[in-house]
């Protein structure tokens, strides 16, 4: 670890000039664990040891890390079908995620969720969602829970740009708004609503869609976890002063198809338009070049990182693959409370 | 809607007013209110309207807006939202005017609402109530007038109930407002005005338990919700020829007292089954099948079902009424069933 640096401010958005070189390093640790994560599903998946399918979050990690980075361990997420990054940011534990992505005992869900339905109360993941959209309602009602509830908690509503074709997500933020809800809307923006461009399938501003309910709205690069921490940490900010909701745009890019088995991706983009995004604008890399060029921490930083988050992702999927299945008894379990 | 039978069985004992199954409801609500923070109110015109039936009027009075909140015109919208907090430590009570709009809302009560618990292993759950109506008859024509109930009844994690009386209405909300899962409250909204003795004192009335509403020696007429006074009119029309009915209310439909259901059809030997949604693929059909399935041999007729006849439901008076049981009818099949045609 490299001694305290002065970070260059000039840089910076002023929302986070005080991030502390060990703290830009640790998020960077959490992006390269959940890329770590998402590369060792992909094998699972390739070598038929996963059943069901998974939804890549690879390329969109400085979204999901930035955003938790500016939330409480109280705070609460709501997630999506390509959960996997928004989970292990807020919170969640390798093995455990392993598990339950495999259907073992020690899941978070008891292997009753499985990849689209991951929850983790502990950590304030209400849990991932394999209805687009669907859980909008569920976080705008955290949300009201906090506000009756006098907690001062935010909520945390993730979704793709796919969701921003559900009304209910409409229906929503007009609550959000008129209540002032401490509501953040983060839409990921990967460009594609599973295999079509979401060009093909969204009218006009999405900005101007958030702002036609009084809901600030602003467009972030979503590669950059400077950028994402800053935004998220306004928004933040002003759902907790109790002014309401706001809206992030977050431009970003899934390097993987929709899910693990969609590999032959031509017929709806480029090659070269995938590995322009991978050489220029990796959000990994990204963070890396700007700390090494600002003095902040030297490339064997972040080889350690990306060797313990490997490290980690190997230990927990050992884990995983060994641990015990549910008893067969426990399918009429939960059904009700 | 005729008043019910004193043959009706309400409270045992203790200081009992007769009370309007509206008054019942909002008694319920305003008591678990102040036994609970966490208990709110929120849908469409709940707050300074009471609803369009005046069910909650003046609870907003006393509990103010922020515990009686009036939402936009979003059924899908603010049943997240309930569903969302329920899941982080509040109990919502939701207000769907008419059962009708509960179509614009299945996503989160089917996906969201009735799958989290199970979803999560068990670690988050749902106490949410979602009260609405069902129920032909008041000349709104086929999209405020539909009885869904069943659709929630075939979903695992949803509870669904039905009362016939206020008694019963009180009793059973309070225990859909303590219960820790999603709870779908139907309430007949030609039975509002209807009134019946309920105590002065709390009291609450547990899921899954049937109420004999008349016994009987020779036909079980098992009825929901205002389909209960169809069949009492039936066994008062029964009588005068002779033939003993017993009514059974199962008051919840799941979960539902087979116990109960069976024993009566054990006894009788014949069953009638009453309800005013759709007869296909309906709760008569999942009523009977299950007293055929447990009482077979001891049945002397096969069960017969009486539902609302299979077509939207009209507007026009001489056709809607065409569309609901009757005494008449119920009674009619019973008759056939006794072999007294």
């Amino acid at each position: 670890m490299h001694p305290p640096v002065a970070v260059n401010r000039a840089e910076l958005p002023e929302e986070v000039q005080d991030v502390s070189a060990a703290d830009w390093l640790r998020m960077y640790r959490r992006m390269a664990t959940i890329r770590a994560f998402e590369e060792q599903v992909n094998e699972l998946y390739l070598s038929r040891r996963m059943p069901g399918l998974a939804h890549l979050y690879i390329g969109q990690e400085a979204v999901a890390v930035g955003v938790c980075e500016a939330l409480r361990p109280e705070d609460t997420i709501t997630s999506t079908h390509r959960g996997h990054g928004h989970c292990l940011a807020k919170g969640a534990r390798v093995d455990r995620m392993f598990c339950e992505l495999l259907g073992k005992a020690e899941g978070y869900c008891r292997g009753k969720g499985g990849s689209m339905h991951i929850a983790d109360p502990d950590s304030g993941n209400l849990g991932a969602n394999a209805i687009v959209g669907g859980s909008a309602g569920i976080a705008a009602g955290a949300a009201l829970s906090a506000k009756l509830r006098g907690t001062n908690q935010v909520s945390v509503c993730f979704f793709g740009e796919g969701a921003l074709g559900q009304g209910l997500l409409y229906e929503v933020m007009n609550m959000a708004s008129l209540w002032k809800l401490p509501v953040v809307y983060v839409c990921e923006n990967n460009l594609y609503n599973e295999y079509t461009h979401y060009r093909e399938t969204t009218a006009g501003d999405i900005l101007a869609r958030p702002r036609a309910f009084g809901i600030p709205a602003e467009e972030v690069d979503g590669q950059d976890v400077r950028q994402v921490l800053a935004a998220a940490r306004r928004a933040v900010a002003r759902a907790r002063r109790g002014e309401g909701p706001s809206f992030l745009l977050c431009n970003t890019y899934r390097y993987f198809g929709h899910h693990v088995g969609d590999v032959d991706r031509s017929y709806y983009r480029s090659r070269e338009e995938e590995e322009a995004w991978k050489a220029q604008r990796d959000p990994l890399r990204l963070l890396r070049d700007w700390m090494i060029a600002a003095g902040l921490a030297g490339p064997e930083d972040f080889e350690a990182a990306e060797r313990a988050a490997r490290e980690e992702v190997a230990q927990g999927v050992a884990y995983a693959l060994q641990a015990p299945y549910p008893d067969p008894s426990e399918v009429t379990q939960h059904v009700y409370a | 809607m005729s008043t019910p039978s004193a043959a009706v069985r309400g409270p045992a004992a203790g200081t009992v007013r007769e009370i309007s199954l509206a008054q019942a409801i909002r008694e319920a609500l305003a008591e678990e209110m102040r036994r609970d923070p966490r208990v709110f109110i929120l849908g469409e015109d709940v707050a300074e309207a009471g609803t369009p039936f005046k069910v909650l009027s003046g609870l907003v009075d006393e509990f103010g807006p922020q515990r009686v909140i009036d939402t936009p015109i979003s059924e899908a919208g603010f049943v997240g939202i309930a569903v969302g907090a329920a899941m982080t430590g509040m109990r919502p009570v939701v207000d769907i005017m008419f059962g009708d709009f509960l179509t614009l809302a299945m996503d989160q009560i089917v996906n969201q609402a009735g799958k989290v618990h199970y979803m999560s292993g068990g670690k988050l759950k749902v106490p949410l109530v979602i009260r609405t109506t069902l129920g032909a008859t008041r000349r709104s024509a086929a999209q405020h007038s539909q009885s869904l109930h069943a659709w929630f009844a075939h979903i695992p994690g949803l509870k669904v109930a039905v009362p016939s009386t206020p008694y019963d209405a009180k009793g059973l909300l309070k225990t859909a407002i303590r219960d820790d899962n999603p709870v779908l409250f139907f309430e007949d909204k030609m039975m509002y005005q209807v009134k019946g003795p309920v105590p002065e004192e709390e009291y609450t009335l547990p899921f899954g338990v049937a109420d004999v509403k008349r016994p009987g020696r020779d036909v079980t007429l098992v009825a929901t919700s205002s389909m209960v006074y169809v069949a009492l009119e039936a066994a008062e029309l029964l009588e005068q020829e002779g033939i003993s009915a017993e009514v059974v209310d199962p008051r919840t439909i799941f979960p539902l007292d087979v116990e109960t259901l069976v024993r009566s059809a054990r006894k009788t030997g014949r069953v009638v089954v009453v309800d005013e949604g759709h007869r296909r693929y309906g709760v008569t059909a999942e009523l009977a099948a299950t007293i055929a399935e447990e009482a077979f041999y001891d049945l002397e007729a096969p069960v017969r079902r009486v539902g609302a006849l299979d077509v939207p439901v009209p507007f026009s008076p001489v056709l809607e009424d065409r569309t609901v049981p009757t005494p008449q009818q119920v009674a009619s099949v019973a008759r056939e069933l006794c072999g007294r045609n």
